[in-house]
């Protein structure tokens, strides 16, 4: 057994009153690595949201209304390949991927009937995507519109974070510099139009899910949450204008006492970049905010079933870490999308967290634990150490541009293989304990007629339309993107004309050029 | 690589690939570092080729085996586009390996097809290294 974390920290038989410094502030004070509340859970549980979407905006439309009558209290959207590149469902490229890995959205027409019945007023929605995520914004904001919902009172978020994807999800479209750009058109709308919706949602989940450690998600995450900031204040905002609204979301993964330290860790280091690089006066800037998931690269294929049991660990992480939302995975992860049933079982596992464990009651219970405050410690020097690094790189684009955290990433994710290979590192079911006889699990197929379905949509859209307004508002967003203004009014004008998802970004790609990535293996 | 570090240094090449739109490349950055220290040689795509660039590199770089890395369930519009190609292409002498989210029922009518061998979620490295050594020689 190796006496190290899962990310090779190297852990002590036990630790003592000398390893810890001095104790932490009550939750709710800065900087706040009890958690952000001084209630947590008390004053109000954590939000339930399960992250979903497949097939075509009708069938995606039926699990909400599923989720939402079973308890879950938010939404968060998953997109299907094409619409995270910024493709229609006719494009060649789309072939046999419409609707696969989340919902094909191509048109304001689909997000219309995605939220059929879901008041937006009301509804916390989530939605996961990045490089096209100012046109979707643009069209959950038309949505609302059309229901008579007022943008200042939306609640929500967009993930809308482009640095992650150079460095690790890969679904990038345009360039780094155009990709900021447009991010911090949306911080800059955001913080005028809509000041309780979070436009961007800085991510590690992915840099984690991708290989990296735990201090490298922590660090890389962090630094990029820095360059966003940088660019916003580039632009004009002030720091408290626009730093409450930014939040995180961060992955909960099998090394309990790791992650929980990770999650504190995130908070301390945050509340001290704001106030003291940023210059921060509203607390509400330097209180880091995050969404959970638990670890979706942790789950296996064999023995599916010991999943739910690996998902339940990693969310009681989340909670005593202090998370704000979390989403569980299902036990069929690594088969599909989830089925119906399964995903109910990972909602109950919230919901018995929330409601037997009594792990709620008591805000930061593992504060002053001799261990737990040393793992922070050494989880928050790790990721400073990184952090400056970046920064003598001339700061997070310029370390994406030289594949630093791309190969710090591949070098991790390698060394951990090498060691589930040699069997230091045992994983039930897959490496130890297994055993032959196949555990049959229901799993949920697409098949090919939603594609079908969400092609003939989209042709007829195309043909229904008024396509010389369709026409005029791209030659806007044109005009306004090889300009230099904030490009989220032209993007709603071409929403409301029906314009497509393909259409908006292929202006965009002819503006700005597109991305292809130096592979760092 | 260091010389020496296998008898069978630079016999075997093998083009490890990322088809469609899927970016989740870690899988394939793994494969490709575990056959290369398995003593191949190994040629790693990047992202999102299509079956054409695929076979047009396979065809460049005189490979023995293709690898393909799909997670996103588009495999069935995928691999038997490369398969296609390769005959039409005279290339069927290359071996063709599949890993990913790939089903059961999937897999086996994608070795029915032609593919030579289909890994899932968790096969260790070096029973997926000794496959690929072995599909290439015997070629």
């Amino acid at each position: 057994m190796l006496h190290r974390t899962l990310s090779g920290i190297p852990l002590e038989n036990h630790y003592g009153p000398d390893d810890v410094r001095a104790a932490e502030p009550p939750p709710g004070e800065f900087p706040f690595t009890r958690g952000i509340h001084h209630t947590m859970y008390r004053g109000r549980l954590w939000t339930m949201r399960q992250f979903s979407g497949f097939a075509t905006p009708e069938e995606t439309n039926r699990r909400y209304r599923y989720l939402l009558g079973q308890g879950q209290t938010g939404l968060s959207v998953a997109f299907d390949l094409p619409t995270l590149m910024g493709l229609d469902a006719d494009h060649a490229n789309a072939l046999g991927e419409v609707g696969k890995c989340g919902v094909s959205i191509c048109s304001l027409a689909d997000m219309e009937t995605l939220f059929d019945g879901i008041p937006l007023a009301q509804a916390s929605v989530s939605m996961t995507i990045n490089s096209p995520a100012a046109i979707l914004w643009a069209m959950y904001l038309v949505v609302a519109e059309k229901q008579g919902a007022a943008w200042e009172a939306l609640n929500g978020t967009l993930q809308n974070d482009i640095l992650k994807e150079y460095i690790a999800q890969k679904e990038f479209i345009y360039p780094p510099r155009p990709s900021m750009r447009l991010v911090t058109d949306t911080i800059e709308f955001a913080a005028r139009q809509t000041p309780r919706y979070n436009p961007v949602s800085i991510s590690g989940y992915h840099i984690r899910e991708a290989g990296s450690t735990a201090a490298q998600e922590l660090a890389f995450t962090l630094r990029d949450g820095v360059e966003y900031v940088e660019w916003a204040l580039a632009r004009g905002l002030a720091i408290d204008e626009f730093a409450p609204r930014l939040s995180f979301f961060f992955n909960s993964h099998s090394d309990f006492f790791e992650e929980i330290a990770k999650f504190r860790a995130a908070r301390r280091i945050w509340a001290r970049l704001m106030r003291d690089r940023y210059g921060a006066r509203d607390e509400r800037s330097t209180r880091l905010r995050f969404h959970a998931q638990t670890a979706g690269c942790s789950l296996t294929w064999q023995q599916p079933n010991n999943n739910v049991v690996r998902t339940a660990t990693q969310a009681l992480a989340a909670v005593l870490g202090g998370c704000q939302s979390l989403h569980t995975n299902s036990l069929d992860e690594a088969y599909a999308l989830p089925s119906e049933q399964a995903v109910t079982l990972a909602l109950r596992t919230q919901q018995i967290l929330a409601h037997e464990t009594g792990a709620p009651l008591v805000a930061d219970p593992l504060g002053g634990s001799y261990f737990l405050e040393s793992l922070t410690g050494q989880l928050e020097a790790q990721a400073l150490d990184y952090i400056q690094r970046i920064d003598g790189m001339g700061g997070m684009i310029a370390a994406i541009e030289r594949g630093f955290p791309q190969s710090e990433i591949a070098q991790a994710s390698y060394r951990y293989q090498q060691e589930v290979e040699r069997g230091e590192r045992l994983i039930v079911g897959v490496n130890a304990f297994t055993h032959e006889e196949p555990e049959p699990i229901e799993i949920l197929q697409i098949d090919r007629a939603a594609e079908e379905a969400q092609v003939a949509r989209l042709r007829a859209l195309r043909l229904s339309r008024k396509n010389d307004a369709v026409e005029s508002a791209l030659n806007q967003l044109r005009k306004t993107a090889e300009g230099g203004g904030n490009t989220m009014p032209a993007l709603l004008d071409c929403v409301r004309a029906y314009a497509t998802l393909g259409e908006m970004c292929n202006v965009l790609r002819a503006c700005f050029g597109v991305w292809v990535e130096q592979a760092v293996l | 690589m260091e010389a020496g570090h296998s008898p069978f240094m630079s016999n075997i090449r093998v083009l490890v690939a990322k088809p469609g739109l899927d970016g989740h490349d870690r899988g394939a950055k793994v494969i490709a570092r575990a056959l290369r220290d398995a003593g191949m040689e190994v040629v790693y795509t990047g992202l999102r080729q299509t079956p054409e660039m695929i076979v047009h590199a396979a065809l460049q770089e005189d490979v023995q085996v293709i690898g393909l890395s799909i997670l996103s369930g588009a495999h069935m519009a995928i691999v038997p586009r490369v398969l296609r190609l390769l005959r039409e292409n005279g290339m069927d002498d290359v071996a063709v390996v599949v890993g990913g989210i790939i089903p059961d029922v999937d897999a086996a009518e994608l070795k029915k097809q032609g593919c030579a061998g289909v890994f899932q979620p968790g096969a260790a490295l070096e029973e997926i290294t000794g496959f690929v050594r072995s599909v290439a020689r015997a070629r």
